[in-house]
């Protein structure tokens, strides 16, 4: 990478202090977004996706959660070590985030229109006295937000309640809110997941069209292999509360090293292709309160060797950034 | 074996303070052969689940009729009703609501057989654990409750319960969609063994177009409470007639390299089924749709060529020529 990252995960460990003990949930998570790029998260439900973003605007509740090693920089500065203040005047403004339901985000007892003034007021606080916004303009400028994800008729529908919006509605209201701000990097966790196909390419219609615009860094994650492929420039595939395998959509998806990548791919039925026999991954994912020793893919994996018993660390290919956690590829491995 | 004819379903709700009828479902026909898998496929609101449980009897129908060879079971008493649950059952969405989290694995398969068999005692433990086997499970779970099984696991226990009667055909309500996808290929690679070994015959309703593409050989396409498409799966698949199977499928993002980042998806919201559009359902999102024509009357089914059932003027005989130049 030609440039410094926008946003760069180092060494990431965290644990959850539980009553039945330790969680492991995240165990060196590297990743970076570079400006302007997108970065999609894949996983399988607990693999620690959204856990790993969380702490990027301070969203995890420290006990029980515990970062035991590890920076999360965010244009060269440790989001892991700001304080409460400066980080709210971090939120909305450098970093947005946007959250899979958008039904239970909004407040079913304000109309949108209040909702999104009130976020654009406190995002006034963070500038100098002569530059803020009053109500009126903040008004004004939630209407342009919402005309910029094209909900039709901002100026009506500004007065509106949630419930009286569709879900695709609602989410474009919610990526209004989180841009209003104008902030350089967007984390959306699993964005269109709670909607259908029709509105989900519609939604990332639009994040691709805010990306091109205006030069928005985005993370998104989802389980959707699909979505991932569609939108983002790299992505990550996380398993256990570890980064697998890191590299473009053209390396992953086209050419995957890792096992675990591999069968994820071969188990779901390809929506455009008659039907071949689909791979189910063997067992289940490992119990974090007791990882195992070695790889923690081990237990299901097909081309497991005796020498998985010990951790893996990542390998990288000489040429760029793609990393491989896997034993498999102990002596680097080249790109055909 | 299973047909419905012009079958409705209408709930009584109140809208702007006034009683109004939503029509979930719209004068569905549909007819499964023994050992068919029918694939019901629409968005939310569509009335795909509406109509499996309706076949069901989880739902009153209000209009049209429901046959099962041939004997009609539209409205039956609570006997007849009975009969019916031995020959036909339902696997749910989510595992977990649809298992009593006071009752043991053991408890919940058996309520079936005890409910429609005199087993009882060992012959009734016996029973359960061979059904346990046939979905995968061993008998160690048994006697574990179901907070103590994966998601995936509780979906095998809910299936051994519903095959438990020896049922011919099997409603899968969206039966993999709260899985995750290494364990919803285990399910859907298992339901198709099942359905050869057990000479099953499914309706299996999902919002997944790859999921159905992978287990049916029919499909019917819903919107708005119709049927707007039904044929043999790889055919519609591979050549979608109807613009809106065509939307969807364009719209399902592929897990693949090298796909544009822009297309142009299919405007708009679905309509509210209190408020139905005039004319075709579609036309209000339909990039096809003609002025004039799809927004005044309704538009009945028409027969394709090739046996397909397409809901859409495009495919009427008597509009050929302007439909060549859409098409």
């Amino acid at each position: 990478m030609t440039e410094a990252p926008v946003l760069e995960i180092r060494d990431y460990r965290l644990n959850f202090n539980t009553f039945d003990g330790v969680y492991h949930a995240l165990d060196g998570v590297n990743l970076a977004v570079g400006k302007g790029q997108s970065l999609g998260i894949v996983g399988e439900t607990g693999c620690g996706k959204s856990v790993t973003v969380r702490n990027v605007l301070g969203l995890l509740p420290s006990p029980p959660a515990e970062v035991i090693s590890g920076e999360i920089l965010y244009n060269g500065k440790d989001m892991l070590k700001v304080t409460p203040e400066e980080m709210q005047k971090i939120r909305g403004i450098e970093i947005a985030m946007i959250f899979q339901d958008p039904m239970t985000y909004l407040n079913p007892v304000f109309t949108i229109g209040t909702q999104m003034i009130d976020v654009i007021l406190t995002h006034q606080k963070a500038l100098d006295r002569h530059a803020r916004k009053n109500r009126k303009e903040a008004k004004a400028h939630a209407i342009e937000m919402l005309r910029k994800v094209h909900l039709p008729n901002p100026e009506s529908q500004i007065d509106r309640y949630p419930h009286e919006l569709s879900g695709g509605m609602r989410q474009r209201v919610l990526i209004a809110m989180a841009l209003s701000g104008s902030p350089k990097l967007l984390i959306a966790d699993e964005p269109t997941t709670a909607l259908d196909v029709t509105i989900q390419a519609q939604i990332l219609d639009l994040i691709a069209e805010l990306v091109e615009d205006m030069g928005l860094s985005v993370v998104i994650i989802t389980h959707d292999l699909g979505v991932v492929a569609k939108v983002c420039d790299n992505v990550a595939v996380m398993y256990a509360g570890q980064v697998v395998e890191y590299g473009t959509i053209e390396e992953v998806f086209g050419q995957p090293k890792h096992p675990y990548t591999e069968g994820l791919l071969k188990s779901i039925p390809h929506p455009g292709k008659p039907p071949e026999e689909l791979y189910g991954i063997p067992g289940f994912l490992p119990n974090l309160l007791t990882p195992p020793k070695g790889c923690r893919f081990q237990a299901r994996c097909p081309k497991a060797m005796d020498i998985c018993g010990t951790p893996p660390k990542n390998r990288n290919n000489a040429a760029h950034d793609r990393t491989v956690l896997c034993h498999l590829y102990e002596e680097g491995f080249a790109d055909a | 074996m299973l047909e419905t004819h012009d079958l409705t379903v209408g709930f009584p709700v109140r809208a702007d303070g006034k009683k109004a009828i939503l029509t979930a479902v719209n004068k569905v026909n549909i007819r499964i052969e023994k050992g068919d898998a029918l694939g019901l496929v629409g968005e939310s609101g569509s009335g795909k689940s509406t109509v499996g449980r309706t076949i069901l009897h989880l739902n009153r129908a209000t209009g049209g009729s429901v046959t099962l060879d041939g004997q009609d079971i539209t409205r039956l008493n609570a006997a007849d009703e009975k009969v019916l649950r031995r020959r036909a059952q339902m696997v749910f969405q989510d595992p977990h609501s649809a298992l009593n989290p006071r009752m043991t694995i053991m408890r919940s398969v058996a309520e079936p057989l005890i409910l429609h068999t005199k087993l009882r005692g060992a012959e009734l433990r016996e029973k359960v654990g061979s059904l346990l086997e046939i979905v995968g499970l061993q008998k160690q779970f048994l006697y574990r409750y179901p907070h103590e099984l994966s998601g995936g696991q509780k979906q095998r226990v809910c299936i051994a319960r519903a095959i438990a009667l020896n049922p011919e055909l099997l409603v899968l309500d969206e039966p993999t969609s709260a899985l995750d996808v290494s364990v919803q290929a285990q399910i859907l690679e298992f339901l198709k063994s099942i359905q050869k070994e057990l000479d099953l015959t499914y309706l299996f309703i999902s919002h997944n177009l790859a999921v159905i593409r992978y287990v049916c050989n029919r499909v019917a396409v819903m919107y708005l409470g119709q049927i707007v498409e039904q044929g043999e799966t790889e055919e519609v698949f591979s050549n979608p007639k109807h613009p809106y199977t065509k939307a969807l499928l364009e719209a399902v993002p592929l897990p693949e390299p090298g796909q544009p980042r822009r297309g142009k998806p299919i405007v708009g919201d679905i309509p509210s089924p209190l408020n139905l559009p005039k004319g075709c359902f579609f036309n209000t999102r339909c990039e096809k749709a003609i002025a004039g024509v799809c927004d005044q009357k309704p538009v009945p089914n028409f027969t394709t060529e090739d046996g397909r059932r397409v809901r859409c003027v495009l495919y009427d005989p008597e509009m050929q020529p302007q439909a060549a130049t859409a098409l």
